[in-house]
């Protein structure tokens, strides 16, 4: 399937429609000639897959961090027409509102090196990781219902947060739509407890360096905070836990039997779906955007257990140590925004399943704060190699529905990955290397290694050459905590 | 009765075949090969009894609702089981009674892996063979 996809401008492959029976646009891959070579054949079949489905505008994309998923290959982004197209599970991941978060902090490498370990080791204790794991926060039904629908205002009003958190997150934390009626009881009962709670897999909570000679654009990198050499961020990954995991699998049996009546035929079972407008498509919508929205309120009760342990082991205000909100970013979602198809502006249900928005300055979503430089873009690496951290362009708006990559991306299963190192070796390596990591599980931490994933500087200069989003700063490890 | 792990398929996920004889024994080494991916079972007890009753239309959504059943009971009552007793019965739906033995989540007391998100739809395949049963899985983590 891979020959199919032919260069037509640099960074850009594209299959057409006459490639596989069905497709309804193009199928286009977003990579450099060396990415696009070590694409999994996964890939290649799932996009044109997307292809497919109904109501997709313009063409199939898959970012260059793009691997093989489950129905959606991880990097796709779908636009489907509002009024004829459907809407995926398949297309967001179970995990819904999986994404990134980021703080700045007055604290430079220097300072935080003597303390490292005891800061690791806290929040390793304040944010729980692993396998089904609970928060420290007890909420009622009632609570949770509000957490579905205000996301992370809900949980800043209740003092897990600071009152500016919120204009620095996607839909300033709360996303409209949400319909808790729609939310199973068994989804409630198995994410109740889980608010503040990090996961496991690819999850992970870091404190990086911004190291000199990694500030790409000093006055773009000034403007979201990221203003000395030596200075010390905390970044996070993780999203919905159990509810949103359990929406998913829900809706997904639901869909299954509702494309039967819809007459809807689709090449993976994972891409089931239903028609956007139809009452399935909008009880899900619904559904998803309660675990969106609790999604936004697990990395806002994270974000203050974090300035709880800073202020802590520094015996100083979180404030004075300047634990500020860089942004908040999702990666697994579906969204409705406005784009031009064909010289005319449309409504659309845009699906990114591993792959990030990125808004242009000036984008009247944008809060205040970001209007004029554009969106933060965060794109997380492997707990070896280091993340990034960009802006939104206007290129993204014309070529690629406001989306770039999300991650690095695997190219070797977590089975290879395991056979190749052992999890207490890895962990001592990365000590060599100054990198401490507290982690869940041993194996884990294998299946996390760096060799497991691409080259992250790679993926980020494809979509920086693509000019879909902006680098802006490099950011390193020096403590990892590993789900 | 057996299960084991494929190597190269869904790159981030883990994706697993189960065979056994009959019905009961594809659906526990299914459930076996779930668990293990989460918890050492050498290292869990048999402790606490859950009992499971599912129906469903066709015998390849039995196996799915089995699976996402333990993923729930995982989060929501925070057990891991690594015995099953199980009977499936054809009758205007397929129905499944099952014991599960397992015990509560700890990190102290076991040795826990990877978290389990869900069972997807992905490449899943339960088909009959000469010797029996065989099932194929991708789980998301």
């Amino acid at each position: 399937m891979q020959f199919k996809f032919k260069k037509i401008a640099e960074g850009i492959w594209e299959a057409p429609p006459t490639t596989k029976e069905g497709m309804r646009v193009p199928a286009r891959i977003y990579a450099t000639d060396e990415l696009f070579k070590e694409m999994d054949q996964g890939v290649f079949e799932q996009v044109t897959n997307v292809a497919c489905l109904p109501g997709i505008q313009k063409y199939a994309l898959c970012m260059p961090d793009g691997h093989w998923g489950y129905g959606f290959p991880i990097g796709g982004v779908a636009a489907m027409d509002t009024a004829t197209g459907v809407i995926s599970p398949g297309g967001i991941g179970f995990d819904i509102n999986c994404g990134m978060r980021l703080l700045r902090s007055n604290l430079t490498e220097a300072e935080v090196k003597p303390k490292l370990r005891e800061l690791v080791d806290r929040l390793f204790s304040a944010v729980p990781c692993g396998v089904g794991t609970k928060g420290f926060w007890k909420l009622n039904q009632d609570e949770f219902r509000e957490v579905m629908v205000q996301g992370a205002q809900s949980v800043i009003r209740r003092g897990y947060g600071w009152p500016e958190d919120a204009e620095r997150i996607e839909n300033a934390g709360r996303i409209p739509g949400a319909d808790p009626t729609k939310v199973s009881a068994k989804a409630t009962s198995r994410g109740i407890h889980q608010l503040g709670t990090l996961g496991s897999g690819n999850h992970y909570l870091e404190i990086q360096v911004v190291y000199p000679g990694n500030i790409y654009d000093p006055e773009l990198a000034a403007a979201m905070g990221i203003d000395r050499e030596f200075q010390v961020v905390v970044m996070f990954h993780c999203g919905s836990r159990g509810f949103g995991h359990q929406v998913g699998t829900d809706y997904l049996e639901i869909f299954a039997d509702a494309m039967k009546r819809y007459g809807i035929t689709v090449r993976d079972k994972e891409l089931a779906c239903a028609p956007y407008a139809s009452r399935e498509g909008q009880d899900y919508f619904k559904a998803m955007v309660c675990a969106a929205n609790s999604a936004f309120a697990n990395r806002q009760v994270i974000t203050h257990r974090i300035r709880e342990v800073f202020s802590d082991v520094f015996k100083r205000d979180a404030r004075d140590l300047g634990l500020d909100m860089i942004y908040d970013v999702t990666h697994n979602i579906a969204k409705i925004e406005r784009y031009r198809v064909d010289g005319e502006e449309k409504e659309l249900l845009i699906h990114r399943k591993g792959a990030t928005r990125s808004f242009p300055p000036g984008h009247p979503e944008l809060a205040e704060r970001y209007r004029s430089t554009g969106q933060p873009v965060i794109i997380g690496g492997s707990m070896e190699t280091g993340s990034y951290l960009l802006i939104g362009t206007t290129k993204a708006m014309e070529e690629s529905f406001g989306s770039t990559a999300h991650g690095s991306g695997r190219t070797m299963s977590r089975a290879a990955a395991k056979k190749k190192v052992h999890g207490r070796d890895l962990l001592q390596r990365l000590e060599h290397k100054g990198i401490y990591v507290r982690a869940a599980s041993f194996a884990g931490v294998a299946e996390e290694a760096g060799m497991a994933y691409k080259d992250i500087g790679a993926v980020v200069d494809a979509v920086d050459r693509l000019g879909i989003s902006k680098k802006v700063v490099r950011l390193q490890p020096i403590g990892n905590i590993k789900g | 009765m057996s299960y084991w792990y494929l190597e190269e398929v869904a790159t981030a996920d883990v994706a697993f075949e189960a065979e056994g004889r009959t019905l009961p024994e594809v659906f526990e080494a299914s459930a076996l090969a779930l668990a293990e991916v989460m918890v050492d079972l050498d290292g869990l007890s048999s402790a606490l009894p859950h009992h499971i009753s599912l129906t469903a239309e066709d015998l390849e959504t039995l196996l799915f609702r089995w699976l996402a059943e333990l993923i729930y009971l995982k989060d929501s009552v925070c057990l891991l089981f690594g015995r099953f007793e199980i009977t499936i019965r054809e009758g205007t739906e397929w129905a499944l009674e099952a014991t599960a033995w397992g015990d509560r989540i700890d990190y102290e007391k076991m040795s826990l892996k990877l978290d389990v998100k869900a069972v997807t739809y992905h490449m899943f395949l339960l088909e009959q063979t000469a010797d029996g049963w065989r099932a194929r899985v991708v789980l998301d983590i």
